[in-house]
């Protein structure tokens, strides 16, 4: 395998390199057995299958943002910069999937209900959870010093983290103030599993993700670190 | 203790004076929170039902979009002479810096407040004289909530370059809750809804104030240093 | 330009042969020309005043420190120089814990800079470039700011008379904003009267300054470390500090070479200089 000299392979750690393949593999596996198995639904015919894609992409999402949360309390502690980079690996996936759970939400919800948005709850608190995280990144993208862009996107990602449950239940109650539309539920006992298959299957794949992020992150900082010690040592003491 | 209610006073005094001093600043955002219950009354027509029917969104984003303007500039006076680093070395806990210009800033929106509800009242015809002691009470939650979450952001925001984009950026998603809370907690005082209602909203307003007024004064050690 | 700094030299020297004997501020434990018979600074056991140990620090790619090792001992004023550029405010702004070192580390009195800079604060006054005032506050307001930010809570009568010891008195109750360079560092000195530190850092002092000014700067940098304190002047102006300082380090390429002060003006007057020492102490 390819070695830079900077100390960091080139090519991913093996286990992320078979991860990506399994995960892969079983998504692949988990969306055809969900189109497969469960007939289609009653209400919504084929449409209910972007089911198969849309909540799992909802819940690796949520668990992305909980990891962020977790790696920034951790480099606040150990101030180490590795769980920065932890941290914005997962924040990118997050915002990614969040994306793809609005965008599917909204492409499920036009046939359904005629409209492109509706103020689900759930889908809401998404769309909440992606700008506060949109803005996370935003953020890194204007502040130089490594130190000083760890510790700002560590304070932003817990405050933003902990604001999820009180949004999701202000969303909540709002929309049950207001209107008393609820979402129909499938109750197909083989659509769960099919469900439960491809949510597995998204956490497999968010786990690669992020690794994969990582990985790419650490090879940046261990150019910039061969960059830093060749500058560092350049250079005599002229008198 | 004694030496940090010294810090925290002495940083409220010199926010509120340097304010009073130029004027520049309250001047331009009440001004600009009157163009904007304005401009609210434009989009929304002229029929008065509608716009009652919207008055407490239209209160309270005014509220919103006039007072974010008064964060960075809270930090731009530090910013200018090297009063920033000043600040950060003098002995004692750098949280004392955000609480006394979180006390500053809030004391400043109230004031906007004070000017913007009974132009709101004029404007759109709300009878606000009649509900002032519960309306003080959304007021004073939100805002709160409003300046902690506020001061906090603007501390990072004022001293990057996109300062004006950035601090709305991040803080507005996070106001969301607040923001429902106090529009529904506003709307439901002027329909002279039950009562219930307000309450409730008025609780997780209280829940919102805590949580985030905890979490702030604890981050912002790590995000003031230099 | 050699005539130039020879002039400025011979004037220095003949202005400090002028000032009577035992006045503070020129440099009398006995009018010394030379540094060696300035009173030796205290080697005891008490910490180190700065305890500097491989400082480094960079801005984005530039390493502005490579790797600083310094001492000093309560009781030194150690004058600091190097050309523009060369890292002496960052020096400065480490020992004062405003910025973390990239690499390596230190201590100040025995605190540690990094994890326990909550600790050094009390110790540090810091002269710097910008003054940092707030020119909607008057002279006064200014000066009574700073002391409560410090967490004190002193009478008006001890402002008003370090405000009339650097001569700012009659501007009190005027606002900053018009204040001149050398009058915003004059209420600087003020400040460090009122609650003198024990580590005093001065960037340029000698700056913007006039000769009642210099002696101003030169008599805190001398009672600072007269009171078991220390003091750390950065600084182009050997001759200015000739009364105070008790020895001299020159930042080149990011570290720290010593010299005394015949060495840095011979150095400066551009004739061959003896063999550097390598930073130690």
């Amino acid at each position: 395998m390819p070695h830079s000299m900077l100390g960091v392979s080139l090519a991913p750690p093996r286990w992320v390199r078979i991860l990506g393949w399994f995960a892969l593999l079983f998504l692949a596996v988990s969306q055809v057995t969900g189109f497969m198995i469960s007939a289609p639904d009653r209400d919504m015919g084929t449409l209910q299958k972007i089911m198969y894609v849309h909540v799992p992409a909802a819940w690796t999402a949520f668990l992305a943002f909980t990891y962020v949360f977790g790696t920034s309390v951790a480099y606040l502690w150990k101030r180490d910069l590795k769980y920065d980079l932890l941290a914005a690996a997962a924040a990118e996936t997050g915002v990614v999937l969040t994306g793809l759970t609005l965008a599917l939400g909204s492409i499920w919800g036009r046939p359904t209900w005629g409209v492109w948005w509706t103020w689900d709850p759930r889908l809401t608190t998404t769309a909440i959870l992606f700008m506060i995280f949109a803005g996370y990144l935003a953020l890194r993208s204007f502040v130089e010093d490594d130190e000083q862009r760890a510790r700002w996107s560590a304070a932003v990602g817990i405050l933003g983290f902990i604001n999820v449950p009180i949004v999701y239940f202000s969303v909540q109650w709002w929309r049950t103030i207001h209107q008393v539309q609820s979402t129909p539920a499938t109750v197909d006992p083989l659509y769960k599993l099919g469900l439960r298959l491809n949510a597995f299957a998204f956490l497999f794949l968010m786990i690669f993700f992020i690794a994969l992020r990582y990985h790419a992150a650490r090879l940046e900082r261990a150019a910039e670190a061969r960059r830093e010690e060749d500058a560092l040592t350049e250079g005599t003491i002229h008198v | 203790m004694a030496s940090e209610l010294i810090r925290i006073r002495a940083m409220v005094w010199k926010d509120l004076t340097a304010e009073r001093r130029t004027k520049a600043n309250f001047n331009a955002v009440a001004f600009l929170a009157g163009a904007i219950l304005l401009l609210f009354g434009f989009a929304l027509g002229p029929d008065a039902a509608a716009l009652e029917a919207a008055a407490g969104g239209m209160i309270w984003l005014t509220v919103l979009f006039s007072g974010v303007l008064s964060f960075n500039r809270s930090y731009e006076k530090e910013l200018e002479g090297g009063a920033l680093e000043a600040l950060l070395l003098y002995p004692g806990d750098r949280r004392s810096i955000y609480l006394g210009k979180l006390i500053a800033n809030f004391a400043f929106v109230l004031l906007v407040e004070a000017i913007l509800l009974p132009a709101a009242a004029v404007l759109y015809d709300l009878p606000l004289h009649t509900m002032v002691l519960p309306l003080a009470g959304v007021l004073l939650l939100g805002t709160f909530g409003f300046v902690t979450l506020g001061t906090f952001y603007a501390a990072m925001a004022s001293r990057l370059r996109a300062r004006e984009v950035l601090l709305p950026l991040l803080l507005f998603p996070m106001l969301i809750p607040l923001l429902v809370a106090c529009v529904e907690a506003t709307q439901a005082i002027i329909d002279q809804d039950a009562m219930g209602f307000a309450g409730s909203w008025m609780k997780l307003l209280v829940v919102f104030d805590v949580v985030f007024f905890v979490a702030a004064y604890f981050a912002f050690d790590y995000v003031i240093e230099a | 330009m050699l005539a130039y700094l020879e002039d400025d030299l011979e004037r220095a020297r003949r202005s400090r042969a002028a000032l009577p004997a035992g006045m503070p501020g020129s440099g009398t434990a006995a009018l010394a020309h030379s540094p060696s018979s300035r009173q030796q600074p205290r080697m005891s056991n008490a910490s180190l005043a700065i305890d500097l140990d491989g400082v480094a620090r960079r801005f984005a790619r530039r390493w502005v420190l490579r790797g600083v090792t310094l001492r000093v001992q309560p009781g030194e004023v150690v004058g600091l120089t190097g050309n523009n550029g060369s890292g002496k405010t960052t020096l400065l702004r480490i020992v004062s814990t405003l910025l973390r070192p990239t690499r390596g580390g230190g201590s100040v009195f025995g605190h540690d800079l990094v994890n326990d800079a909550a600790a050094v604060r009390p110790y540090i006054g810091y002269l710097g470039h910008a003054a940092g005032l707030y020119d909607d506050l008057t002279a006064f307001e200014n000066l009574r700011f700073s002391v409560r930010m410090a967490g004190l809570d002193v009478g008006a009568g001890v402002l008003d008379e370090a405000l009339e010891r650097v001569r700012l008195d009659e501007f009190r109750n005027e606002r900053t904003r018009g204040f001149s360079a050398g009058m915003r560092r004059r209420l600087g000195v003020a400040r460090l009267l009122v609650r003198p530190p024990r580590l005093l850092l001065l960037d340029e002092p000698y700056a913007s300054f006039d000769v009642d000014g210099i002696t101003l700067v030169n008599e805190l940098a001398s009672s600072v470390a007269e009171a078991g304190g220390a003091t750390l002047i950065a600084t182009h102006d050997v001759a200015r500090g000739r009364g105070v300082l008790t020895r001299m380090v020159r930042i080149v390429e990011g570290r720290l070479v010593q010299r005394t002060l015949d060495e840095e003006e011979a150095y400066l007057a551009g004739r061959p200089p003896a063999p550097p020492l390598e930073a130690e102490a």
